[in-house]
């Protein structure tokens, strides 16, 4: 697949300038966050992305295909697990490839598998309300993945989770994308959880929703937990946070 | 025993009605209430014994079963068909939500009279009569069953591509299950209340008849007998009813749902 490209400009919805002037590339199995304060338009960002929302102006692609409604390539992660209650969990992974009567049989193998790496195995079976949080979560990254979808979008997928179960998703997260390879973007609240993730992290502000800055994150890979409390972490970390101080916003 | 620590109303609720029927029996005895007014409970379960045992009881209690199963089965299907129309065409539900608010606002047991003028005193006056009044409830629980669907199962949908058909089949049909199955519960209770006042008006035969029989000859036991029978039939339809609830939607939150 050749590099992704992906470049927006203005958006204006009504009056409300959301999002202006947006430019970015995201290569291949790039990690991308994009962080900002409430109203910065990251998530409209996503939709558009995703193919739910219209722009106004400029253009998206993904894969070089221009977004105007969702693509196949595309697999989102939501903020809610969003699961069907009346489906098992290897039933709710399957509903990509349902939905794109794509072969059942072959990405059964994969549905499987995946869930076995999300550490799911044995939970095939089950309902949705049989499982914790943390693991509907990470179903839904399996729904995500399943019909190999060159770009992964996540919209603060792990908000909802509490503070050591959302660390160990981030570590899951690394591990799933290690294997899979995926172009990921994703929006997310925690500044650190950006830098601890990513490759790059888009730095958005408000009114209108622009980039404030995209950084460069060149901690080493793998990464792990003990890394976020290294001064070269919290360089980003500062770097980061003095654009929300700026905006004048308490997160 | 723990269980029964636990859950007290496993012998309380059988005390209760032992203590009821108890008090029932002897005070019509001591009281010497004629049987006409109120039978004590041993006299109705001679005259449900006496009935049990003739071929008149059956066929009757089959010609009203009948009428209301159809009704219902009427009633759910223009349900469905109306529900989906409703819920799916915006301009469907514009122009016809008035008419059917109105509609719903006639007291339906009005309507027998007529229908027992169209429709003569047979069978399908009762059905059609326990058709119109089980419809609306099944009907309205459809639409807003089709209308539950959470917005985020919608989104997660569209996202990996699905047409509003497969939105439609995948997510709004399931979710509206448990509310399709409230509807029908209420609604099978109702098909046999719409049966057997259809039969109270003008009937040659079912178990309404059978009541209006008994009354005209003042055996006031038969007429409880049947009664009896007529709640015994509204039970075992509502177990039935709750038997494939839980099995095509054991998922469900009844809590909003209408009618419960």
């Amino acid at each position: 697949m050749s590099a992704l490209h992906k470049i927006y400009n203005t958006r204006g919805g009504g009056q409300t300038h959301a999002l202006s002037d947006i430019n970015f590339t995201a290569k291949k199995g790039d990690f991308i966050s994009i962080v900002g304060p409430s109203g910065c338009g990251k998530t409209t960002l996503l939709n558009i992305l995703a193919g739910l929302i219209s722009k106004t102006e400029g253009s998206a692609s993904v894969s070089g295909h221009e977004v105007s409604k969702p693509l196949p390539e595309i697999g989102m992660v939501f903020q809610a697990p969003t699961l069907l209650p009346w489906r098992t969990i290897l039933e709710n992974v399957m509903v990509p490839v349902e939905v794109q009567k794509l072969d059942k049989k072959k990405h059964l193998d994969k549905a499987k598998e995946l869930l076995k790496l999300a550490g799911l195995e044995g939970f095939e079976d089950k309902y949705p309300n049989e499982l914790s949080g943390g693991m509907q979560q990470r179903a839904g990254i399996c729904r995500a993945l399943v019909h190999s979808p060159s770009v992964l979008l996540m919209d603060e997928p792990f908000g909802a989770l509490d503070a050591m179960t959302r660390e160990y998703m981030n570590l899951e997260l690394l591990r799933i994308w290690k294997e899979s390879n995926q172009t990921i973007a994703l929006v997310t609240h925690s500044i650190t959880e950006a830098v601890f993730l990513s490759d790059r992290v888009i730095v958005m502000s408000p009114r209108p929703g622009r980039i404030a800055e995209i950084i460069t994150i060149d901690l080493p890979r793998p990464r792990t937990l003990e890394m976020m409390n290294s001064d070269a972490a919290g360089v980003f970390v500062k770097k980061i946070r003095h654009y929300f101080n700026a905006a004048n916003v308490i997160e | 025993m723990k269980s029964l620590r636990n859950r007290p109303e496993l012998i309380l609720s059988p005390v209760v009605f032992v203590v009821f029927i108890a008090l029932w029996e002897n005070l019509v005895n001591i009281l010497e209430v004629n049987e006409i007014i109120l039978p004590t409970p041993s006299r109705i379960g001679e005259a449900l014994l006496v009935q049990l045992q003739t071929s008149v009881f059956w066929s009757n209690l089959w010609v009203t079963s009948q009428e209301a199963l159809l009704g219902f089965l009427f009633a759910t299907i223009f349900a469905v068909i109306a529900g989906t129309f409703i819920s799916q065409i915006r301009i469907v539900d514009k122009t016809f939500m008035p008419y059917l608010v109105g509609f719903q606002a006639i007291p339906k047991v009005a309507l027998a009279p007529i229908f027992l003028i169209w429709f003569g005193l047979g069978q399908t006056s009762k059905v059609v009569l326990a058709a119109t009044i089980a419809f609306f409830p099944i009907l309205i629980n459809i639409i807003e069953g089709l209308k539950s669907a959470d917005n985020d199962q919608i989104r997660m949908l569209r996202v990996f591509g699905a047409s509003r058909s497969q939105i439609f089949f995948k997510v709004q049909v399931p979710c509206a299950l448990p509310f399709f199955f409230a509807g029908l519960d209420v609604g099978i209770l109702l098909a046999i209340l719409g049966a057997v006042v259809g039969e109270f008006l003008g009937s040659q035969a079912g178990l309404g008849n059978m009541v209006l029989n008994a009354q005209f000859n003042f055996e006031t036991p038969t007429m409880f007998a049947i009664l009896l029978v007529l709640s015994a039939m509204g039970i075992i339809a509502h177990i039935i009813v709750k038997a494939f609830q839980r099995k095509f939607a054991f998922w469900g939150d009844t809590s909003n749902i209408i009618g419960n």
